[in-house]
């Protein structure tokens, strides 16, 4: 595998955001996963999503574990510092970069081996501090590097492409979200771009620990018949809970739905989630209501997607540590060095 | 019966109690009341890994000639803990004295006919002046201290001023603390021979010289070095580093102005993600540190790996336990050495610093942050529990106001808007050090992809074995820097020319430093190096071509430093000879006396030479 820069020439009349960046600037190097992979569609999900956003490249950090999933950060977003850590251990990376610098926007991409099996710990305990971050899995049920072993998000009964039935019981990483404090949960189809845009642009606006379990099917290993996270099959039981449209502040809403139709979600920064609602019942303010559906949809066999959770009145770890607004990694001498008379002081104490 | 022992400002203490008796601050206030009386005195607690129920002891060396380091053996035991009588009793040296509560009598068989036997009837004190059985409990511990003061002739005034120091003058804690400490005082005066033949008088050998712990001063090292994120997993014996940090940063990290903290403290769920956190935080530009012990440093491996080759600055304190395993919890080793300084797979080195005291511990928690921002990379600071867990005398703490952060080689947004050239691993200066750029500096430049895999000089995905080799060849460049940037080693050469040397380390120094003496008393003359930090400057090679025979004294089975020393410097294996003390108990000059001293001196015996 080499690395390769894509060409910078594009279209003069390519559209600009407000900071004045083309999509491609939110590009990243030529992708080195197979034709065809989900990844790559959840890659320009990202691109189209902060492109739309109109947020500067440089003040995002993308931070991966180890996994075809984790490799997708070198395909996005090149002028944004990257930093593909540990197997599994990408969250406390994340953490602490966080902790460091709480003004950078945060994205953390992960695979279903990365987050359910080996590092399902700190998938957990960084849902549970409230991470400010957009914590992405690129889930597709098997392990694609080191050629289609399952992974612990796999369906009980889907099969290999060798025809072998998995035993396990799958995780199911949006539940656990939910139940450990996550206070932003969506899960999204990388083959649904149209669904999967506003969840991305949410989850990066949404102030505390937003988590996108994204079902991107692998060609390569896991799209055969047997499967339960192929195309074929996640089409087939694909049930969208709502459908979302983002909007930055109070910006006009342009179509017009029914009363009764659609829930309007005001976040922390003042972005509006409007919700068309498409199954009647669901209401993804109630923790407990989505809890129960999703394990109601999960036996009826059905792949839930949408919003499935939001609380947008929430704090984030910096809140509950205290720290101050200026970001710890700018603080200097004065701030930080008690000094001499300090010491001596000290001294005294322990005499 | 051999004579009783007779000294003065020179004997060792111990009190034998039950774990969560509330002995622990009367044995304080113990040491604390002989230091106020100018007498230097180093305490040594001695617990199991449980919270109540199980035996622990308090031993107090009183040294008028300061020296620190544990002695071995007992003159004076106060024994109040049944369970470990018989061992206890057997521990005493002949001639000693034996403290005890006598108020259950005791057959003649659980005593010795050669140490002075102390009978004081605490429990039964204690029973007839109090009705709550907590306040019995807690009131027989200074009641044992009020007798002491009357047998060993403590400055009781010292006593009662520290107890109103230590309840902070509230009068309804102090007076009865007061009371009962007469209490013991004055049955001891009225039915004991006092004093002993061990006995205190004034001195002034403290001067300015301060009692603090190491984990306690490395974490002021911290906080002076500038660190502010702290990500730890609890662990035995380096719990109290990062809770001393918490308290220190409570009291100079806070702005004033709107009470928000310059530091965040994260209680991780293990030591992966702590040391996970730290490298997030060091790679994003703060100073960032854990504080663990040997197996949290086995569970950190693979993230320290990822430290060295994607050169991330991290600072780690690893107070020493008794490994392997869960090992000796609670006791003291230096046997984190080589799991430190080759730590992670693949071909790795990594910096170490060894402070021999609390004050080291503070300076070197300080320098630690300016060598991992400077060489971006993980810095060791290698305590042990015997310096980290227990209260050292030691110099005071200085700082130089002049002094200012290294914070390295951070490329910034003017320079990269100036065009200056960036490759993230690219050797600029010719010392192996290349420069980084910090997240979110620059809208176009200066963005690079950090990864674990092999990359160019520029960040590049690459698995070319050139490729791969510059780069490895550059990190040992950076090792090179290092050497000249880490703390050297101590050399000090004896006052009578010889061929003979010893090399030692970290906690070991008091017990080094005393074993000189009572060997150079015994015509055994030694040039001595202590190692302060790897890698190892070129002194260390030195010390070692220089003499016939250098003996290497550590705190581990395997000489690891002497591994360390033959590995990095090429040194002649025969040439080193390991002096090795692994039990879990501090080292003492007693063994390194005979250690060193069987070896030159066969024919004498050197066993009992520290007397």
């Amino acid at each position: 595998m080499t690395y390769v820069a894509k060409p910078k020439i594009h279209h003069p009349k390519l559209p600009t955001n407000t900071l004045g960046f083309t999509r491609r600037d939110y590009e990243g190097a030529v992708s080195t996963l197979c034709a065809g992979c989900g990844h790559d569609s959840i890659s320009a999900a990202i691109i189209q999503a902060c492109f739309e956003l109109d947020l500067p490249p440089h003040r995002i950090a993308k931070l991966s574990g180890i996994g075809c999933s984790s490799k997708t950060p070198t395909y996005f977003l090149g002028a944004s510092h990257g930093f593909n850590s540990v197997h599994g251990r990408m969250p406390s990376v994340l953490t602490g970069a966080s902790l460091a610098n709480r003004d950078l926007i945060y994205l953390g991409v992960s695979g279903d081996g990365d987050s359910a099996s080996i590092g399902f710990g700190q998938f957990a305990h960084s849902i549970r501090r409230g991470v400010n971050m957009l914590y992405i899995v690129e889930n597709n049920g098997v392990y694609g590097l080191t050629k289609g072993q399952f992974s612990a998000t796999a369906d009980r009964g889907s099969e290999s492409k060798r025809g072998v039935a998995n035993t396990d019981d799958p995780i199911d990483l949006t539940s656990i979200a939910i139940e450990l404090g996550a206070t932003f949960v969506a899960r999204g189809f990388s083959g649904d771009k149209d669904q999967l845009v506003p969840l991305i642009k949410a989850g990066i606006r949404h102030r505390g620990t937003a988590f996108i379990d994204c079902i991107s099917p692998c060609i390569a290993f896991n799209n055969h018949a047997g499967s339960t996270k192929s195309f074929e099959f996640v089409r087939q039981h694909n049930e969208a809970v709502n459908s979302l449209d983002f909007f930055e502040g109070r910006a006009p809403i342009t179509a017009t739905y029914q009363a009764g139709e659609t829930i309007d979600v005001e976040q922390h920064d003042g972005t509006v989630l409007r919700l068309r609602k498409i199954s009647a019942d669901y209401d993804p303010r109630d923790k407990v209501k989505a809890m129960n559906f999703l394990q109601e949809r999960k036996h009826a066999g059905e792949v839930v997607t949408g919003l499935l959770y939001v609380d947008p009145e929430v704090k984030e770890m910096h809140e509950h540590l205290g720290t101050v607004a200026t970001p710890l990694n700018e603080l200097n001498e004065a701030e930080l060095c008690p000094g001499s008379a300090a010491l001596e002081k000290i001294n005294a104490q322990l005499r | 019966m051999p004579k009783p022992l007779e000294r003065v400002n020179d004997f060792v203490v111990k009190f034998a109690n039950v774990n969560g008796s509330g002995s622990a601050s009367a044995n304080r206030l113990f040491v604390m009341s002989i230091m106020r009386m100018g007498i230097p005195i180093s305490p040594r607690n001695i617990f199991p890994s449980n919270i109540q129920g199980l035996p622990t002891w308090y031993e107090v060396r009183v040294s008028e000639a300061g020296h620190n380091g544990a002695r071995g053996g007992v003159d004076l035991m106060v024994a109040m803990n049944p369970e470990t009588w018989d061992a206890d009793v057997a521990s005493i040296e002949p001639g000693g004295y034996l403290f005890y509560d006598s108020t259950k009598p005791l057959p003649r068989s659980k005593f010795r006919s050669d140490v002075t036997v102390i009978g004081v009837p605490l429990t039964q004190i204690c029973n007839d002046a109090y009705r709550d059985p907590r306040q019995r409990q807690l009131f027989k511990n200074i009641m044992y201290i009020g007798a002491l003061s009357a047998l060993i002739e403590m400055d009781v005034a010292a006593i009662e001023k520290l107890v109103g120091e230590q309840y902070g003058g509230k009068e309804k804690l102090i007076q009865p603390n007061i009371a009962a400490l007469h209490m013991g005082r004055d049955w001891a005066l009225a039915n004991l021979e006092c004093p002993i033949g061990l006995r205190l008088r004034k001195a002034d050998k403290i001067g300015k010289r301060i009692f603090l712990e190491g984990n306690s001063a490395a974490a002021l090292g911290a906080i002076y070095g500038g660190a502010t994120v702290c990500a730890w997993y609890p662990i035995t014996p380096s719990s109290s580093l990062a809770e001393a940090f918490q308290r220190h940063a409570s009291r100079f990290r806070t702005d004033k102005a709107s009470g928000k903290n310059h530091h965040a403290i994260v209680q991780a769920e293990d030591e992966l993600a702590s040391i996970g956190m730290v490298i997030g935080a060091g790679w994003n530009g703060a100073r960032a540190f854990t504080a663990t012990s040997g197996p949290g440093i086995s569970l950190m491996q693979e993230f320290l790996g990822l430290a060295y080759f994607a050169e991330i600055p991290a600072v780690l304190f690893d107070v020493q336990r008794g490994g392997p395993s869960t090992g000796m919890p609670t006791r003291t080793q230096q046997s984190d050495v080589l799991s430190c300084a080759y730590a992670s797979h693949g071909d790795t080195k990594h910096v170490l610093l060894f402070p021999e005291d609390p004050r080291e511990c503070f300076e070197m928690g300080a320098i630690a942050f300016d060598l991992a921002d400077r060489l971006q990379t993980p810095v060791f600071v290698l305590l042990d529990l015997d310096i980290g867990m227990n209260e050292r005398l030691c110099e005071p703490l200085a700082w130089d106001d002049k002094r200012r952060f290294d914070r390295g080689k951070i490329m910034t947004a003017a320079e990269l808007e100036a065009g200056k050239n960036f490759g993230r691993y690219l050797d600029v200066d010719g010392d192996g050090i290349p420069y980084r750029t910090l997240p979110g500096t620059h809208p176009k430049r200066g963005a690079y992809f950090t990864r674990g895999t092999t990359k160019d000089r520029y960040a590049r995905y690459s698995e070319e074995g050139p490729v791969y080799v510059d780069n490895m060849e550059r990190l040992l460049r950076k090792f090179e820097t290092a050497k000249k940037i880490v703390p050297a080693p101590i050399i000090r050469n004896s006052k009578i020319a010889t061929k003979l040397g010893a090399i030692y380390y970290g906690s070991t120094s008091p017990a080094m430093d005393e074993a000189l003496e009572i060997l150079a008393s015994r015509g055994v003359h030694l040039d001595v190096m202590r190692v302060r930090a790897f890698p190892f400057d070129h002194a260390v090679k030195d010390f070692v071509d220089r003499h016939d025979r250098v003996f290497v004294v550590e705190q581990n089975r395997d000489a690891q430093l002497r591994t360390l020393m033959m590995v990095e410097c090429g040194l002649d294996a025969a040439k080193l000879e390991p002096v090795l003390h692994y039990d879990g108990t501090p080292i003492t000059a007693r063994f390194i006396t005979e250690g060193i001293g069987r070896r030159v001196q066969p024919s004498r015996d050197m066993r009992g030479a520290a007397e």
